[in-house]
């Protein structure tokens, strides 16, 4: 992409490193916490819910500002992480955390709906037919949540491309550290001359959004026909 | 040989059931809401009871007092489920090898290929089970239930769910699954065209409780029980057949007593289970002369039952087994009806129906008198 200065280029690639490890190290925790609310009866599962969609209705950069307060150098849990060398505040790290507290709330919703939607019928034939617990999980509600994770995970990227809030209240805006897409189309709007790149970078971003719509939605009608058995 | 002996509050009824069901086919007979599905789920350990203990063979599967209470997954038990519950993401196929993985090293009752074959489900094992017939698809649940390597069927009203010919469809492969796969199956119905087709012995159960256990003839003949309700009263008879005649009717023989059937393509010899409904029988204190009825069976009354209402249930003991008559009271003292008294049992044209036969035919129900 020769158009692309070497800035915005850089914008890009983080971008998409930020919410590819935000969407991913979501995942497990993400549908885990969302078998948890669909299925579990558990004290505190009103806690947990309300915990979880937190970030989507305060504002991004009260999110932001605990995860400074929380995970900061100073904070408790950044305290306790610095001995191991991990260091979020005003890294890409961080902003990947940022990305994934944004997207989670995305992720369990879309996954908790298609765990809801499993029968657990069909849970306890598989359990007559000599599957324990494990067993069941990976070889019927797995391959039948399966389109629901994938939109789980769409919907995670799409959040993370996209987040800007809590991203720069908790890593400030630091080119090639912290500056994701819209920080940098944030950050060429306040110069004067900036226009032309933000208007570059606002092209990628929708020719990736548009590209991830296009593949989810290929990809979950793939695996709805094979859930749903429809060849 | 299962032994279920459990108490379970029910809400509105408790549960307080004890049975033992031996070889063959034993059917949990009563009406819905009788309790029914809480005993099989009880077996298969979906359900945990209140207290009471349920024994498979050797195996103890609950016990509250011992504290006992086998996962589902490690009771052996295949559950026919009355919809059919096919996993929708695997074929046919790998449906009905879903059990054998986790029974590994255990001796199946029946390999892949007699299976299919029993169960005539050859051509579908490519199939998506979206793409199946209702009774397809619970041939497919019953296959799959059989691979499991279970020690105990349990199939909770397993045709329900279908209509008639479909029903019709599936009986056949029950019987055969009855008479040629040796492990005990525990059968949950409504129907009394089931339980007089597959029952080898009945539980009759009503609200929560056994209102009579034993051998099939004996609990269907007995009009103390009438588990089927007084319209639906009728008794089980064994029949061999005799004879095919060239008008068409077929010739058996029940204890001696010839009765006659619309023509059977089944060979000589071949024993059958009549079921002669008690509305469909008259009564006549002598042997009926110039009658159309070809099927007349002397006996003697051994009970005489009356309820409220204007009618009553006449039980009969003949050399070709218990009958049942339900006549009017008022036919019962003109005629001088009282135990002991011997009158022949006159069995209507259409009363012995071929889809009441046991082994599977088409249903029609044609005169033979």
């Amino acid at each position: 992409m020769q158009w692309l200065g070497p800035e915005e280029w850089q914008a890009v690639a983080l971008s998409l490193k930020v919410s590819f490890w935000a969407t991913l190290l979501s995942l497990p925790l993400g549908l885990l916490t969302a078998v948890a609310l669909a299925r579990w009866s558990f004290r505190g599962k009103a806690l947990l819910n309300g915990l979880v969609h937190l970030p989507l209705i305060l504002p991004p950069v009260v999110t932001g500002y605990i995860l400074l307060v929380g995970f900061g150098p100073n904070g408790p849990v950044g305290a306790l992480l610095q001995p191991f060398g991990i260091v979020l505040a005003f890294r890409w790290t961080g902003a990947a955390l940022a990305a994934a507290v944004m997207g989670f709330p995305l992720m369990v919703r879309a996954m908790r709906l298609s765990v809801e939607a499993v029968d657990p019928k069909l849970e306890q034939a598989a359990a007559t037919l000599g599957a324990s617990r494990f067993w069941v999980f990976a070889t019927v509600t797995l391959p039948l949540i399966l389109p629901g994770i994938l939109a789980g995970m769409v919907l995670c990227f799409a959040k993370a491309m996209g987040e800007f809030g809590a991203t720069i209240t908790f890593v400030a805006n630091i080119p090639g550290q912290t500056r994701t897409l819209p920080s940098a189309i944030y950050a060429f709007l306040q110069v004067p001359g900036g226009e032309s790149a933000a208007i570059r970078l606002v092209i990628v971003s929708i020719c990736i959004a548009m590209s991830a719509l296009i593949l989810s939605e290929w990809l979950s009608q793939r695996i709805a026909k094979r859930v749903r058995g429809t060849p | 040989m299962i032994t279920l002996d459990i108490r379970h509050n029910l809400g509105s009824f408790a549960l307080d059931l004890s049975f033992d069901a031996p070889r063959g086919v034993t059917v949990l007979f009563g009406r819905s809401g009788a309790g029914k599905t809480t005993v099989t789920n009880a077996v298969a350990g979906l359900l945990r009871p209140d207290s009471g203990q349920i024994r498979l063979g050797e195996r103890v599967l609950f016990d509250s007092n011992a504290g006992i209470d086998l996962p589902t997954h490690k009771r052996r038990i295949g559950y026919i489920f009355q919809d059919a519950r096919l996993f929708p993401h695997l074929s046919v196929a790998k449906n009905l090898t879903y059990g054998q993985r986790f029974a590994r090293g255990k001796k199946p009752a029946a390999s892949f290929d007699r299976v299919v074959d029993l169960l005539g489900i050859g051509h579908l094992l490519d199939r998506a089970p979206i793409n199946l017939s209702g009774g397809e698809k619970q041939r497919v649940a019953i296959g799959r239930a059989l691979l499991s390597s279970p020690e105990l069927i349990l199939a909770d009203e397993p045709l329900a769910a279908l209509d008639d010919a479909r029903k019709a469809e599936i009986l056949p492969y029950l019987e055969r699954l009855r008479d040629e796969i040796e492990i005990p199956i525990l059968y949950v119905t409504h129907s009394v065209a089931e339980v007089a087709r597959l029952a080898t012995t009945v539980v009759v159960l009503q609200n929560g409780r056994c209102l009579k256990s034993g051998p099939a003839d004996q609990v269907l003949g007995d009009p103390e029980v009438l588990p089927t309700g007084v319209r639906a009263a009728g008794a089980l008879i064994q029949a061999q057949v005799t004879k095919h005649h060239p008008d068409g009717l077929s010739e058996l023989s029940a204890g001696g007593i010839a009765l006659f059937l619309p023509g059977h393509d089944q060979p000589l010899g071949q024993s059958l289970r009549l079921r002669i409904a008690a509305h469909d029988v008259i009564l006549s204190r002598s042997r009926p002369e110039g009658l159309s009825a070809l099927n007349i069976i002397p006996g003697r009354v051994t009970a005489l039952h009356s309820g409220g209402g204007p009618g009553m249930m006449v039980s009969l003991q003949s050399a070709a087994g218990p009958v049942l008559a339900r006549i009017t009271r008022r036919s019962a003292e003109a005629l001088g009806l009282a135990v002991g008294v011997e009158c022949h049992a006159i069995v209507k044209s259409v009363s012995v129906a071929r889809e009441d036969v046991g082994i599977g035919a088409p249903s029609a129900q044609t005169p033979s008198g």
